[in-house]
């Protein structure tokens, strides 16, 4: 039920993308360079826990960029229409099912539906088990979400794969930077994961920073639930028991949330700071149940932690307008790849309203820089195909009044800062005490 | 104060793992269907209590208990609703067919019930925490415990009290405890069986829609969690003996105990403690520790 192409249906644009998508999947042999139009597959969770939190936002996030795109709404640079004059369409896929079946989908989207590029992946695992495939097809491949520090230590020479998003390392050793200023006495650090890759990298990352940035804190417990578990009472009490000052977590969505909520009605998040480094994502959900105080992250500058910039504004609005709430992190990172390709394709010279091959769009996206609603961009890390930018941290409040939340005290963190150099591994990196890290 | 935590913990959890398990170990118990889909009642009872408790309460409709009446009520009468189209208008067309395929049949209606509900409910995660918020919280002798979680447990004996009187002391649970032992011979001395498995499947229902929504204050309802619930009491009603009320009761309360005191003394065996127990008491008691061996029948 999970591999169907969900199209927009709300607009006029979508009926017509609908029409198109039912045309392509019945007729497949028809080429998207032959209608003219820049086809771009999206790929994000459309069912299952992660939909909510992450995937319907950046869903949302690409029918509001691509539609303000298409009608050349969009502030400079990108106020062209489309993708060098050529309109753009998009065929949205549900990320759900596990890596195989993705690799089977990602097959599909560049051998049969013929898209000129491909954006999207939230799972770690479907953006290593994609890498491979997308270099293999020579298909233009842009990961918008996932944080493994695996991916470009596996895809070594890479040519067709870019991450617009941050390395998870750098959510870490952000977060670690932060307390260092905000906290510099805490003595008692506990921390709290999803026993997987994403859980036990976060919590080995961040450990180890503290260890180089916050010597006197020794961590007092380490808890890794099972993914999705949904029930935190013992892990609430034996975190309580310890008495931390800190306790840190790299849960996301529902666990995120039914830990907050947990926790902060047992009084534990009253006792102890929490540094929820995915915290942002649930902004607007956590109403007075979270208290004042908490540290959440955004994965880089994004969501909250976005800059007032003209192209921000455009977004935020457009996206405010459509879906009567603000953007998360997810959906800035989604509207940030769509840019980079954007831009990338736009900078292939190329006959203006034709579409770029992706050997040509790959080129000009190596080592680009390029402006997004996040701010600019550098392609800096792994030979200009990885994203270096700044990340930022802040004290969650409440406001009762409007019955909002908001971000407080925020500290950002430049990309030199917080993101390791080439030809090194992140705990490499923060074992040898950050080398060559420009903070400002 | 470890021991003090694990003692809380590991009933409060227990309590929660029953209310889980008990829809689905009546089930199998008089119908032989090991329904899959319960995790969906559980989630459907989950989503609706959410929707409509935060409704009530981001509204201000009335009084806070009026809220947990609510919350309850919504839920039972999900369950009776779902129940009954399902029995009625799915299963009662497959009775007598091998248990292997009820389990086939049941796994396709948890896929079934899990996008109807996507269509329902769309993806966001859904979050009603005003009830678990309202109750507060209480010191016991040092460790901060919501008084929800307490709740759950006096909930749970009171159900397990309830289900265990009526199959024990009423006319109604003794015929139920004939078809139990034998479906033949219960219908032949004029029991309808048939009935007999409509109120079963729809109290069972009921119990996996009421078990969510009491679980539903006190998380985030998100799509996929009716999936992740089932492998968790299936594990339960295994240990305590497949279509036992006790057994589902003490199966609870082991692997609830056990995995609390996984968490607080070896948290790195905490995934692993729960399939642990279920696998050391099947290799001493395939049948679980309830379970009766029936002998086939040729």
């Amino acid at each position: 039920m999970h591999n169907y192409k969900k199209t927009m249906i709300k607009h006029p644009l979508a009926l017509a993308i609908a029409a198109t998508g039912l045309a392509l999947s019945l007729t497949t042999s028809v080429q998207a360079a032959e209608n003219g139009k820049f086809r771009i597959g999206i790929v994000t969770f459309l069912s299952g826990p992660a939909a909510g939190p992450f995937g319907e936002p950046s869903a949302n996030a690409a029918k509001v960029l691509v539609e303000g795109l298409n009608q050349g709404k969009l502030p400079a640079p990108y106020n062209t229409i489309g993708i060098n004059g050529a309109e753009i369409e998009v065929v949205i896929i549900d990320e759900a099912g596990g890596a195989a079946k993705q690799v089977e989908e990602f097959r599909n989207l560049v051998q049969r539906q013929k898209v000129d590029a491909v954006v999207g992946y939230i799972s770690s695992g479907d953006c290593l088990a994609i890498a491979p495939v997308a270099e293999e097809l020579g298909a233009m491949t842009v990961f918008y979400d996932c944080g493994t520090s695996q991916l470009f230590n596996e895809d070594k020479s890479p040519q067709f794969v870019f991450r617009t998003s941050l390395d998870a390392a750098v959510d870490n050793i952000g977060a670690a930077r932060y307390l260092a200023k905000v906290r510099p006495d805490a003595q008692k650090v506990a921390g709290i994961q999803q026993n997987y890759a994403w859980g036990q990298d976060s919590w080995n990352d961040f450990t180890h920073s503290m260890e180089q940035l916050m010597p006197k804190a020794k961590v007092v417990e380490s808890q890794m639930p099972k993914v999705f578990q949904g029930q935190y009472g013992a892990e609430i009490s034996a975190l309580s028991v310890k008495r931390p000052d800190i306790i840190h977590s790299s849960f996301w969505g529902g666990d995120m949330e039914a830990l907050v909520l947990q926790a902060n009605a047992r009084g534990l998040l009253e006792d102890a700071t929490a540094v929820l480094t995915c915290g942002e994502s649930a902004i607007d959900r956590y109403k007075d149940q979270a208290p004042n105080g908490m540290i959440i992250g955004g994965r880089g500058p994004f969501g909250a932690f976005a800059p007032d910039n003209e192209l921000n504004r455009w977004f935020k609005g457009s996206y405010q307008a459509a879906y009567k709430t603000d953007p998360t992190y997810p959906a800035s990172k989604m509207a940030q790849a769509i840019l980079g390709l954007k831009h990338a394709a736009e900078n292939a010279k190329v006959e203006a309203g034709k579409v770029p091959a992706p050997l040509e769009i790959a080129k000009a996206f190596k080592g680009a820089t390029f402006e997004s609603v996040s701010g600019q961009v550098q392609m800096a890390r792994a030979g200009g195909h990885q994203a270096m930018q700044g990340i930022a941290y802040g004290e969650y409040q409440y406001d009762a009044a409007n019955k909002k939340g908001g971000v407080h005290n925020v500290i950002a963190f430049n990309g030199e800062c917080v993101t390791p150099p080439d030809g090194t591994t992140a705990l490499e990196w923060i074992k040898a005490g950050f080398p060559g890290a420009q903070c400002n | 104060m470890s021991l003090f935590a694990v003692l809380i913990d590991g009933t409060i959890y227990a309590s929660w793992l029953f209310l889980v398990a008990a829809g689905l170990t009546v089930i199998y118990g008089v119908m032989r269907i090991l329904n899959m889909a319960h995790g969906s009642f559980y989630a459907i009872g989950a989503y609706t209590a959410a929707s409509l408790v935060g409704w009530y309460f981001n509204n201000g409709i009335g009084p806070v208990w009026a809220g947990y009446l609510l919350m309850l009520g919504c839920a039972l009468v999900a369950g009776l609703i779902v129940g009954l189209i399902i029995e009625r208008g799915l299963l009662r067309f497959m009775y007598g067919r091998d248990e292997v395929l009820m389990v086939i049949i049941t796994y396709a209606l948890l896929l079934v019930l899990e996008d109807s509900m996507k269509m329902v409910w769309g993806v966001n995660p859904y979050f009603a925490y005003q009830p678990y918020a309202e109750m507060g919280r209480s010191a016991l002798a040092g460790l901060k415990v919501s008084n929800y979680d307490l709740m759950l447990v006096g909930v749970s004996v009171v159900l397990g009290l309830c289900l265990w009187l009526w199959l024990e002391r009423t006319h109604q649970g003794k015929v139920l405890r004939a078809v139990i032992h034998d479906r033949e011979v219960a219908m032949a001395m004029g029991v309808n069986v048939r009935r007999m498995f409509t109120l079963v499947f729809v109290l069972g229902t009921m119990l996996g829609t009421l078990a969510g929504a009491l679980t539903a204050p006190a998380i985030s309802v998100v799509p996929g969690m009716g999936v992740e619930i089932i492998v968790l009491a299936f594990a339960v009603v295994v240990v305590g003996g497949m279509g036992s009320i006790e057994g589902a009761a003490v199966g609870a309360l082991l692997v609830g105990l056990s995995r609390a005191a996984a968490v607080h003394y070896a948290p790195e065996f905490e995934l692993f403690v729960i399939y642990g127990v279920m696998a050391l008491v099947l290799a001493v008691r395939p049948q679980g520790l309830f379970g009766r061996v029936l002998a086939r029948k040729i």
